[in-house]
């Protein structure tokens, strides 16, 4: 699993990277009560704003990590946001997407990074 | 302290069970525990949630007549509200006007049998304590309690936690004061609060503030509640929060709080009048506001928060007012806010839309509160 600056974990799955957010953001946001998803097909450029969560306390916008393709989205956030808290890394995700060059990947922070930026 | 802010005596407590402490109104306040504002708000509805609310300002209005109509005589000078027709061992809501008409503040107030006590809220109390000293007759003297701390214990629960400490409380009747003997000293207990809930205030000496706190968190229905939850759940009972829902600005019949300016200070009572604004506020009483304060229902999930524009149409059409409040209701698993419109507009049912990140989305005007109220009356 790889991690961004925002807080966003990435998995590859096959030829696509699902999305979702670490489970320090989770908790930072406190009991999710809403979660709007990008629609299915839609092309993105790295840091659109993709997706916007509301927690018990504030709005906040998901970037997109990369560059790519939302292929998937995760329905079940719709009427269940709360997935988001009980299980950030699992079936908690926001979206699949397909991107041109994995190897962007290699860059970003592993999981010992993230822990180490997170503090 | 940090920044300036002050702390209340349960601050180190607050620390001990896990609290996220925010500044709130000069204070280091906690906003949540490990439970979180969801399950908190939940727990307060099911159980009984126990709140520090020792940040607002407690005062006692005292007549040197030792007659209590005098105190009350005087503050229905700068209150419309029936203050000698309030008998002793009861409390009343009330607000602070200005010479528009608007909302300085707002309070409860409380017949003690020779004096009155009054609560208002943290930010405005230092504004509160000037203008009470200022306006208010020589005969009345105004002492800012600071030597104690103010609990508030809500939920259907709360009277089972509060009996074993003060047996006296299961007596009273929402509105109901009384000063009583404990264990941990006197308490003065109110049965009110700001959750919609049967619930109390307390108020307990600082130096008890601790142990009665912690008496009550061994009960195993009371939990701590940070302002969170506090916020959501006065959100979900349509009590309005000072600073966003009511300001100078606002009267009080524009924030539909009319039920409480009793008819002995409206046109035609035997103390009509007599308070700053009275000509705007009984001229509104009799010819109605331009704009009123609303509840608001959203379509889906989305919470239309403070600032969010209202409009009469999808597109186009005008915008008739904004968003004060707004939050996911833990209870009505749904999300709510409180707002105000141009009067027309704000009958139950009415359909109106509100600018979220750019798009306007649906909503119907509600009735308040979202959640009945569960007082003992």
């Amino acid at each position: 699993m790889k991690f961004t600056e925002e807080h966003e974990w990435l998995r590859v799955e096959g030829d696509v990277v699902v999305v979702g957010i670490t489970e320090h953001a989770s908790e930072q946001l406190g009991d999710i009560v809403f979660v709007e998803l990008p629609e299915e097909g839609m092309t993105v450029s790295k840091d659109d704003e993709v997706v916007v969560i509301e927690s018990v306390k504030a709005a906040s916008d998901i970037l997109a990590p990369l560059d790519g393709e939302i292929v998937e989205v995760n329905d079940v956030l719709a009427d269940n946001p709360a997935m988001v808290n009980d299980d950030p890394t699992g079936d908690g995700w926001f979206f699949k997407m397909k991107i041109e060059d994995m190897s962007v990947l290699d860059d970003m922070m592993d999981e010992a990074a993230y822990k180490k930026y997170i503090g | 302290m940090t920044d300036g802010l002050d702390r209340t005596v349960l601050y180190d407590l607050h620390v001990e069970l896990g609290a996220r402490m925010v500044p709130f109104a000069g204070y280091e306040m906690p906003v949540q525990y490990p439970m979180g504002v969801m399950q908190e708000h939940l727990w307060t509805r099911e159980k009984a949630g126990l709140f520090d609310v020792s940040h607002m300002g407690q005062v006692i209005l005292r007549p040197k007549s030792g007659d209590v109509a005098d105190a009350a005589l005087a503050l229905e000078t700068l209150v419309p509200v029936d203050l000698l027709g309030l008998a002793p061992g009861r409390q009343r809501y009330g607000f602070f006007t200005n010479d528009a008409g608007g909302i300085l503040d707002d309070l409860m107030i409380a017949n003690r049998g020779d004096h009155l006590f009054v609560v208002v809220n943290a930010a405005c109390k230092a504004a509160d304590l000037a203008h009470l000293r200022k306006h208010l007759p020589d005969g009345c003297e105004v002492v800012e309690v600071t030597d104690r701390a103010l609990l508030a214990l809500q939920g259907p629960a709360a009277e089972a936690a509060l009996v074993g400490i003060a047996p006296d409380v299961a007596a009273m009747r929402f509105m109901d004061v009384i000063i009583t003997d404990t264990i941990f000293g006197p308490l003065w207990v109110s049965r009110s609060g700001y959750t919609g809930e049967d619930g109390f205030e307390i108020s307990v000496l600082s130096d008890q503030a601790e142990a009665l706190a912690r008496a009550l968190l061994t009960h195993a229905d009371v939990a701590p509640i940070g302002l969170g939850a506090r916020d959501s759940l006065r959100l979900e009972a349509g009590l309005c929060l000072y600073g966003s829902d009511l300001d100078p600005a606002t009267t009080p019949v524009e924030a539909a709080l009319t039920w409480a300016i009793q008819k002995a200070r409206r046109a035609g009572g035997d103390r009509a009048g007599g308070f700053p604004g009275a000509d705007v506020v009984l001229r509104q009483l009799a010819d109605g506001p331009d704009r009123l304060r609303i509840g608001l229902r959203p379509e889906g999930r989305a919470p239309m928060r403070a600032g969010t524009a209202l409009f009469d149409a999808e597109t186009g059409g005008s915008a008739i007012g904004h968003v004060t409040s707004g939050a996911f209701g833990p209870t009505i698993e749904a999300p709510m806010s409180m707002g105000y419109v141009s009067a027309p507009l704000a009958t139950p049912g009415t359909p109106i839309w509100g600018e979220v990140r750019g798009k306007r989305l649906p909503a119907t005007v509600t009735a308040l509160p979202f959640r009945q109220a569960t007082f003992k009356r």
